[in-house]
Parts: structure tokens; C-alpha cells; sequence
């Protein structure tokens, strides 16, 4: 999390990372003859144990379908897929349990918006915003739409350290505009975008949001009402969950309109040859049997996070990223990527000349793992003027020691290249 | 150094990537082709200068890992004034090289210099670095529009 948010609480008690470790199983491993240094929590995070058990413990023992059956397994599986998304309500400050639709991922549920929100909004001519920065997921969803109804996409620009121009962008909000729909948390920079505040420009001129929350979540404490989103999207397998599923946050008032998405079971209350009725929210956009034990993960993955605390995990990250952030400025002819005041999490960087390929390949045989490539966000890469970064995210398993293999990596990086 | 990362990044590589051999645009060039590798964004342009099936030069511009360059590099070497069909030959056994590793039939000896993409196989995430150049070549001398790809 941010300074900013560090000073609106007050002390917290420190994260016992030790403790922590001894919960995620896999961290335990020794990966090409050592122990392994997992670096790469913005593709996917560790699952602690508390969630793999539930995940287990759901299929030993209540695994049956939901909404549906009148015996004892059925009510036991439907009970607890609601309450994970009681939970899922509780995590975001969500008004209501009927504002939650579980999808697959971040990526389904912006493909969600645009095909049915976008589908019967967005008219020749209109336009769609969003901003440099943003993964693949919150790009060619857009495109699709604005090239079947001839809309326009439009895209916000950034300065050099990673942060957004505010004013280009207030300005390109106009008449025209049907949505803006960007980044909480850049999974290639890890800036933090002032959310709120572009919320505000938005909805002054009545232009819903949509944030696309995959690598916010894991990191800071969101409030939508608080924020004042119209859409949120996260992933349940970054936020130390399973994969396969994932949220839309939708405000009851837009979720009410949007026609349905895929038809089938569960999303309709009657059916005719010639007429169907659809299901209330948020079952007319879940179609088909849900990811019932993956939403129970979740569920579990949201208690065990909370148990840490989302100010507890904050600070240590915080700690964590300076620590990090200094320690690389030493490492001779590194040069990090993205240095936005309000910066959670993520170290992008390059090595000289070495391509980030090279780096990765090295370093996989030390143990550690990064992510190297475009991170699914090309034009941003364009932007930056580089074909590709290496990338060290980090969550709260994640210690100093980690940190300082990293530095050692790379100065066998340096070696190889000499 | 562990003895695959040296497999893998052997000197003559090191030498190839930071100094990649025809580097360049050739004059009188009749034959192009670009490769990319989707996955990490990798590109190569290569350009042939082919003459009665003959390569009577060949060159390549582009961005990529030191793999890729040095995969590039070493094959515009080899390729210089060998007909298409000893082109396509080569590109076969190299594929197989370095995709199958000791599996292959292919004795590395046999091929001079390039014996020292040998090592990829050890590397599965990095064989389609080093084949990028060579399924451009082949685009290249079939005169194909659409970009190579590794996918």
C-alpha cells in the first residue's frame, strides 16, 4: 500500500513473515538445487494452505450442485458459495450481496461489461477511455466493441515515471463518452492511479468507471462505495485464491438494465418456447454451474487475508518495496521502470543491454522467479520506448533475504554477459 | 557458472549476440520476411538476396534476447551462397537440434558453428528464441506475406 494510506491508520502491529511462510506449503521447495524465491506474485499468487483445505475439504465432504436440489449436500454447497460471496461483498464494502457476479476472472468480467452493458450502450461515434497503461484484458475487450459499433477508444496518457496526466485526461472525458475504464494498480509499473479522484471527473460529466482491480486487491483495501465505482473487476487467483474465478462489482442501478449475458441454467426464473424470464441479480449473468469450490477458495483466500490484515500486509510491503527499490538503484547499470509517487509492489527494471529474457533464464537457475516479457501490455511497453522489462513483484511472504538473492542473481546476470 | 547456463550462453553466443554478424539491410535484397515471437514481443526482419536459388546474401534487423540475435547471426553466416534447398536442409536439422537435443538424429559436430545452439533443448521456454530466425528464413524462401511466427 501507499504512504498515503500507511498515514490514515494509525500503529500496526508488524507481520510476522516467518509465521507467514509456514502457510504456503510451496515455498517450502528447493527449485534447481535451491530454495526457492518466488518473485512473481503479480502473474499469480501462492496459495496459503487455509485455502487449498477448503477447496479439499468442499469436495470431500459437500460437493453438489447448487440453487437446485433439495437435499442436505445441495444446501450445504449452496450456503457456502453464498456466504464466499458475503464475503466478497465484505472485502470491497459492496451495498449489496446482489452487486457480486462471480465470473472466471478479471478478464471475463470486463468481456462481460462490454458485451452487455457496451453491446446496448455504445452507439456509432461514441467513445470509450481508457489509459496507456492498461493490460491487454482492459484494451482489446474495448477494441472489439468500438470496431462492431464503429465507437472510438481513446486513451489517456502518463508522464515518464508512470503516473497519468490528469488534466489530458479530465479533458478527453466529453459529450462523447460512454465509459472510462482503467487500471486501480498498473501490473507493469505498480503505480497506484488516484482512482477516486478520476471517478470524480467522470461522474461530473455522469461517465460510469470501470476499474479494472486485478493487481489492486492483493495490495490495498478497497472501499467501492467509498470510491464511487460504477465497475470492479478482480481475479480470485492473484489475491492468494484459486484460478478460475474471479468478480464483477456491478452497482445494482447498471447491473438492473444490462441484458443478460450467456443464457442456459440458473440465470433464468421461467422458461418457454417462447418466452424466458430472466433470474434476479446477480444470477442472470451466472449461467451455468459457477466455480463452486473455486468461490469457496476465494472465500477462504478473503478470511485468511483479513486474518493478516489488509494494514499489517501494507506496511510490510511498504517496507519491502523501498527496501527493494534501494537495493537495486546499487546494482551497476540497472534502471528501474515506473517511479510514481504512489507505487505499490511491483519492480520493473532493465540490465544494461541484457534482454529481459536472458535475465529471467538466469536467474530461474539461482531459484528466483520473475516474470520478463511485455507483461500483456504492449502499447505501454511502445510507450516506454522498450520491447520488454524484467519484473520482481512482490506479496507479503515475501522477505528482505528474497530481495537480496535477487541482487546476487543479477550480478551472476552481470558475469554471464561480462 | 552452473554448466547448462553455460550450455546455453556459451562464449561464441555471448560474442554473436552483442556482436550480431550482418546486422544490415543487404543491396539488392529481393526476399524479406518477419518473425515475432508473441510471447515476449521478439522481432526479426530478414532479408535475402537470392539469385537463381542461390543466397548470394542475407542480412537481419530486429530486437530480441541474446539467444535470438546469436541464433540469427550464426544462421545469416552459414547461409552465405548455399542454394534453397541446402538453406532448407540446414533449417531442418538445426530445428531438430535444437527442439529434440540428444533425441535428435542430428550430430551437432556436423554443423560448424551452430553446434553451439546445441544447449537450448535444456531450455525448453528458450528453443522458440532460438528457432525465431529460422522459421523467418523460411517464410523468407517461400515468399510467404504473413509475418513467421513461432506459435
Amino acid at each position: 500500500m501507499t504512504a498515503e494510506a500507511l498515514r490514515q491508520g494509525g500503529r500496526v502491529a508488524p507481520l510476522d513473515v516467518e509465521k507467514v511462510r509456514k502457510d504456503f506449503p510451496i515455498l517450502e521447495q528447493d527449485v534447481r538445487g535451491k530454495p526457492l524465491i518466488y518473485l512473481d506474485s503479480a502473474a499469480t499468487s501462492q496459495k496459503p494452505r487455509a485455502v487449498i483445505d477448503a477447496i479439499a475439504r468442499y469436495y470431500l465432504e459437500d460437493n453438489a450442485n447448487v440453487h437446485r436440489g433439495v437435499h442436505l449436500l445441495s444446501e450445504r454447497a449452496t450456503q457456502a458459495y453464498e456466504a464466499a460471496r458475503e464475503k466478497v461483498r465484505r472485502f470491497i464494502n459492496a451495498a449489496h450481496a446482489h452487486e457480486i457476479v462471480f465470473v472466471r476472472g478479471t478478464t471475463e468480467a470486463i468481456n462481460l461489461i462490454s458485451q452487455t452493458w457496451g453491446r446496448t450502450r455504445v452507439r456509432p461515434g461514441d467513445e470509450i477511455l481508457i489509459t496507456v497503461m492498461e493490460h491487454h484484458s482492459n484494451i482489446v475487450p474495448w477494441q472489439l466493441l468500438c470496431e462492431e459499433k464503429g465507437a472510438i477508444l481513446r486513451v489517456a496518457p502518463m508522464d515518464d515515471e508512470g503516473q497519468l496526466l490528469l488534466d489530458e485526461l479530465d479533458r478527453l472525458i466529453g459529450p462523447r463518452t460512454k465509459l472510462v475504464a482503467l487500471s486501480h494498480l498498473s501490473n507493469a509499473l505498480g503505480t497506484i492511479n488516484p482512482v477516486r479522484r478520476i471517478v470524480e471527473m467522470a461522474h461530473r460529466q455522469k461517465v460510469p468507471v470501470l476499474l479494472d482491480g486485478a493487481q489492486a486487491v492483493p495490495h490495498l483495501a478497497v472501499d467501492v462505495q467509498a470510491l464511487g465505482c460504477d465497475f470492479y473487476a478482480f481475479s480470485g487467483h492473484k489475491l492468494f485464491g484459486p484460478t478460475g474465478i474471479g468478480v464483477l462489482y456491478g452497482r445494482s442501478e447498471l447491473l438492473e438494465e444490462m441484458p443478460p449475458w450467456q443464457g442456459g441454467g440458473d440465470m433464468i426464473s421461467s422458461v418457454t418456447f417462447e418466452k424466458t424470464t430472466y433470474n434476479k441479480l446477480p444470477y442472470k449473468f451466472e449461467a451455468g454451474t459457477p466455480d463452486i469450490a473455486g468461490a469457496i477458495g476465494l472465500g477462504a483466500a478473503i478470511d485468511y487475508v483479513n486474518a493478516l490484515g489488509l494494514r499489517a500486509i501494507a506496511a510490510h510491503e511498504h517496507d519491502l518495496l523501498s527496501y527493494a527499490t534501494d537495493a537495486l538503484r546499487k546494482v551497476p547499470g540497472l534502471r528501474l521502470i515506473g517511479a510514481a509517487k504512489e507505487k505499490a509492489s511491483v519492480l520493473s527494471f532493465l540490465l544494461g543491454e541484457v534482454h529481459p529474457h536472458d535475465i529471467g533464464t538466469i536467474l530461474d537457475r539461482e531459484g528466483i522467479a520473475i516474470r520478463t516479457g511485455h507483461h500483456c501490455a504492449q502499447p505501454l511497453m511502445r510507450r516506454l520506448g522498450v520491447a520488454a522489462t524484467a519484473r520482481a513483484s512482490l506479496a507479503f511472504y515475501n522477505r528482505r533475504e528474497d530481495v537480496d538473492a535477487l541482487v546476487a542473481g543479477l550480478k551472476k546476470v552481470r558475469e554471464v554477459f561480462a | 557458472m552452473k554448466s547448462e547456463l553455460r550450455d546455453l550462453y556459451q562464449e561464441v553466443v555471448i560474442d554473436h549476440s552483442k556482436k550480431p554478424r550482418n546486422f544490415r539491410k543487404p543491396e539488392g535484397a529481393n526476399r524479406s520476411a518477419e518473425g515475432i515471437n508473441p510471447l515476449c514481443g521478439d522481432q526479426i526482419t530478414l532479408y535475402l538476396k537470392l539469385a537463381d536459388d542461390v543466397i548470394e546474401d542475407i542480412g537481419f534487423q530486429g530486437a530480441g534476447c541474446a539467444i535470438s540475435k546469436a541464433s540469427a547471426s550464426l544462421m545469416t553466416s552459414a547461409l552465405k551462397n548455399k542454394t534453397k534447398a541446402e538453406a532448407e536442409a540446414l533449417f531442418e536439422r538445426v530445428h531438430s537440434m535444437i527442439s529434440e537435443g540428444p533425441r535428435s538424429k542430428v550430430d551437432p559436430q556436423e554443423l560448424g558453428k551452430l553446434a553451439v545452439l546445441s544447449g537450448v533443448w535444456e531450455f525448453p521456454a528458450r528453443v522458440k528464441c532460438a528457432t525465431l530466425a529460422w522459421h523467418t528464413l523460411r517464410s523468407a524462401l517461400d515468399g510467404a506475406d504473413a509475418p513467421a511466427s513461432t506459435e
